[in-house]
């Protein structure tokens, strides 16, 4: 039931997810963050099982912060991918991970990189991604809105166009969603940029088009 | 269990790491060892898988009314300007059986720790007075009391180990510590989530359903308890799993008090569904057999 979506910019990663935790058919929270700071340059969006979610993003970002105190060096986003995919893989066989997570983060020789990682522990370094049922809805239109090298203030409204389609479509109304940036400055959480007013979707979509 | 990348730290939680089973190591290393307590865990011999055996024969015990013990629940606590109220109910089923219409459900971890009992009964009671131990112990060892963030957190880590091997379990963790007032969900699946409005259980829906409505950041200790058991009552109203009598407890900053003890039956019904003190003639107890009927009613 998570929405999680991300895609590259010119020279920064966004994030969406929307912030409901839900237990059966009950909504137990409407500020669940569901995009953990894996430090200052890397962000990590998980979708699925609530409590795998928590120990294993935890788990990872303990681990990312312990490599950097031992090496004296920290992990490239293309490590932490890597490691993430292998504990994810490790698991598999044993008691799984019920989780699909995305990563993104910012290196400085590298730049802004995104990473599509799913509980079997496939990965793939995408564009921009989407997960849940989301990405029934939201792929269609990153595949014909999303250009390479978009500004933030294109992107979000990309992903402004992405949430529209969400509250007209998805059957589940998710009220808010979190939106976080990654550049060079680090990660940050952009407040009140789009949230989508539940009545009318419509109305939402056309006001997007204006400034933040 | 090899590392790929050769950096795991073995003392991290033995989920992640791929060891046994233990509760024992979990924040602080063990303080049980330290100290020369005896563990609560339970020891397997290295390798075995005992999810999916266990899962295997949990599956074979769906139909027993022993693994549904006390699924039948409602449970409720919500912070407010004075606090916070938790009120539950009372009864314990088993199937379509009344186990019990006592069921202390609030259980008194310590002085200023509350926690609700929703799911199975023993998993509930034993763990929280696991978690009142080890707080306990964290008093002793920091001189300092633990926060509710902290003790929460120290049961969702447990339960989190035996994550799908049966565990049954909803509850909340209510208390006050320097930071204030802190309500916490916790349950077996190893969700845990910081609130300030939380019902758990079968009747849960019903008791949302008049929390949310009637709920007020700014009420006094007197209505917040009245809303308790309003949405309790509702609950074991509309709940067949859910009745007996509704406890109220008020957890304030010098720590909780028991507020009331009442009847969810005919005297709330009749206070309740807006008949005053006067019963409508058709539940109103007859004068020669008033406590048959009125048993009656309450087990309806």
């Amino acid at each position: 039931m998570d929405t999680t979506i991300s895609l590259l910019g010119r020279d920064f990663v966004l994030s969406a997810a929307d912030v409901t935790a839900a237990r059966s058919i009950v909504v137990m929270k409407e500020d669940q963050d569901k995009i953990l700071e894996l430090d200052r340059f890397r962000l990590l969006s998980a979708g699925g099982d609530l409590g795998d979610a928590a120990q294993f993003t935890e788990y990872i970002q303990r681990n990312v912060h312990l490599y950097e105190l031992r090496a004296g060096i920290p992990l490239s986003t293309h490590q932490v991918a890597h490691f993430v995919r292998g504990e994810l893989a490790r698991a598999l066989r044993e008691r799984p991970y019920e989780i699909n997570l995305i990563l993104g983060g910012y290196d400085p020789n590298v730049g802004p990189s995104l990473y599509y990682i799913d509980y079997l522990g496939s990965l793939h370094k995408m564009p921009f991604t989407a997960q849940g049922y989301s990405a029934y809805f939201v792929l269609s239109t990153l595949d014909r809105l999303y250009r390479p090298g978009m500004d933030l203030e294109e992107a979000l409204n990309v992903m402004r166009a992405c949430l529209a389609e969400m509250g007209r479509r998805f059957l589940l109304q998710q009220r808010q969603f979190m939106v976080k940036v990654a550049d060079a400055n680090g990660v940050r959480r952009l407040e009140g940029v789009l949230n989508v007013p539940l009545e009318s979707p419509e109305r939402h979509a056309e006001s997007s088009v204006r400034a933040v | 269990m090899s590392a790929p990348l050769g950096f795991l730290d073995r003392s991290f939680p033995s989920r992640c790491s791929g060891q046994g089973i233990s509760s024992s190591d979990h924040v602080d290393g063990g303080v049980e060892a330290v100290l020369g307590l005896p563990a609560a865990s339970i020891r397997i011999p290295r390798g075995t898988r005992l999810a999916p055996l266990l899962q295997a024969c949990l599956r074979e015990e769906q139909n027993s009314a022993l693994v549904k013990f006390l699924h039948g629940t409602t449970t409720l606590a919500f912070v407010f300007r004075e606090g916070i109220i938790v009120a539950v109910d009372s009864r314990a089923s088993m199937g379509q059986y009344i186990g019990s219409g006592t069921v202390k459900k609030i259980i008194e971890i310590n002085p200023y720790l509350l926690g609700t009992m929703a799911g199975g009964a023993a998993d509930c009671s034993f763990w929280e007075r696991y978690l009142g131990m080890r707080c306990r112990l964290h008093e002793l060892q920091h001189r300092e009391r633990i926060s509710v963030a902290a003790a929460s957190k120290l049961l969702s880590n447990i339960v989190y180990e035996y994550k799908g091997m049966g565990l049954s379990m909803g509850t909340m963790i209510a208390g006050w510590d320097k930071t204030g007032p802190q309500l916490f969900y916790v349950d077996s699946d190893g969700i845990r989530l910081r609130g300030t409005r939380f019902s758990v259980g079968s009747g849960s829906t019903f008791a949302y359903g008049i929390l949310d409505h009637f709920y007020r950041w700014d009420m006094n200790a007197t209505e917040a308890a009245e809303l308790g058991r309003r949405a309790i009552f509702h609950a074991t109203h509309r709940d067949a799993y859910s009745g007996g009598y509704i406890n109220v407890y008020h957890v304030k900053a010098d720590g909780w008090v028991n507020l009331s003890h009442d009847d969810s039956g005919i005297s709330k019904y009749a206070e309740y569904m807006g008949f005053g003190s006067k019963l409508p003639p058709s539940i109103a107890p007859q004068e020669e057999s008033s406590t048959q009927s009125e048993a009656m009613v309450v087990e309806s």
